[in-house]
């Protein structure tokens, strides 16, 4: 299976290409004018992508985060979920880098197919960053009000916490 | 709300350093972050130019227009505001393609020209209900081969690192689904801003 994932990428340009040449496309012309507006797109990006990252090492390093899942831990722990998982479900929807890492050391603590394991794999993998997400996508295009985005998205990451923890307990079963 | 959210991270955080004892740890935190950011940009700016300049040709090509022509019958019903616009349609199938096969790098340079053709659509800084319900499909995450947590799962010495998947599939389009039913109740109920949907 790994293969596949690997020859996607691949497979995807080379279907592009081809496509486009054999219907008679300047091919490299196009691609040159297409990377050009890559440039402007990143560039006006970096401000927010700043803004963004700053706020959330700040919050990781000042201990903010421990302190929000302390609070949260007797909810979690009333479900017989170890609470190791709960900042996970916190970090996901801030930080890639941040929940890969932790994700990474819970796997480890836990080992990979043991229930906190599990549940640990399917929560990082079953959402994405919503922050970062939101922030860059409306960032790029100078959306200032969100109006209801945020309610919206976080009502799906609720959703993958819960479900995680369900299907991880319901396939162990079978 | 960005300008809320933004303020609290940071008050906060500070507040909580100067409780914790934390305080020189914050100020590397605000230099790395800065720093990281910058290194982020860069690496972006490589797929972000690649993926832009084979999205152009797709799109020259007609294959978008193909992708958006097979994809119509999901893509008119999330986004009826679009349903005449072939190309608009075609970046958004571009988008949730790259999603599907898990091209992190490819899906955020293809979503963002989406959102650029939206925008200009919608003028204004208003988002319309279209530009929102897309970025909440690209806050969730569903994907057929989750190819990254499998190598974590396997460098870990797990014995299946694909034993998840099933987990995986229903978790995300569990999550999937929400948000998208959560979108289209809200956008119901802010039903008198219709005239900004566009």
């Amino acid at each position: 299976m790994e293969q596949i994932g690997a020859a996607a990428l691949p497979v995807i340009v080379g279907v592009i290409l081809l496509f486009g040449f054999f219907r008679g496309v300047d091919v490299f012309d196009a691609f040159v004018t297409g990377a050009k507006d890559g440039i402007k797109t990143t560039l006006s990006l970096l401000p927010t992508l700043i803004g963004l990252i700053v706020a959330v090492n700040m919050v990781r390093a000042s201990g903010l985060l421990e302190a929000v899942c302390g609070l949260c831990a007797p909810l979690i722990e009333g479900l017989g979920v170890s609470p190791e998982v709960l900042p996970l479900a916190l970090l996901r929807p801030v930080s890639g880098s941040g929940s890969s890492a932790y994700t990474l050391s819970l796997l480890k603590q836990f080992g990979p197919d043991r229930e906190t394991g599990k549940i640990a794999s399917v929560l990082a993998s079953s959402t994405e960053t919503t922050f970062y997400a939101v922030t860059v996508y409306f960032g790029a295009v100078g959306c200032k009000k969100l109006r209801y985005t945020l309610p919206a998205a976080l009502a799906g990451d609720c959703m993958a916490v819960v479900l995680s923890v369900v299907t991880v307990r319901f396939f162990a079963q079978i | 709300m960005i300008n809320y959210i933004w303020f609290g991270m940071i008050a906060l955080s500070v507040v909580c350093a100067a409780v914790n004892g934390r305080l020189p740890e914050l100020s590397s935190a605000v230099m790395d972050g800065a720093g990281s950011a910058v290194e982020l940009s860069i690496t972006l700016l490589g797929s972000m130019c690649a993926w832009l300049g084979f999205l152009k040709i797709a799109e020259r090509g007609g294959l978008t227009r193909l992708l958006a022509m097979g994809f119509s019958p999901i893509i008119d019903r999330l986004f009826p505001d679009y349903r005449e616009d072939q190309e608009l349609k075609g970046k958004i199938c571009m988008n949730l393609s790259a999603n599907l096969l898990g091209l992190g790098n490819a899906a955020t340079p293809l979503g963002l020209s989406a959102m650029e053709a939206m925008a200009k659509k919608a003028g204004g800084a208003m988002p319309s209900r279209g530009m929102i319900l897309f970025v909440v499909i690209n806050t969730a995450s569903l994907q057929l081969l989750p190819v990254n947590m499998a190598a974590m799962r396997a460098s870990c010495g797990s014995a299946e690192p694909f034993g998840v998947l099933p987990e995986i599939w229903l978790t995300s389009l569990g999550a999937l689904v929400t948000a998208v039913t959560a979108c289209k109740i809200l956008e119901g109920r802010s039903g008198g801003l219709s005239g900004w949907s566009r």
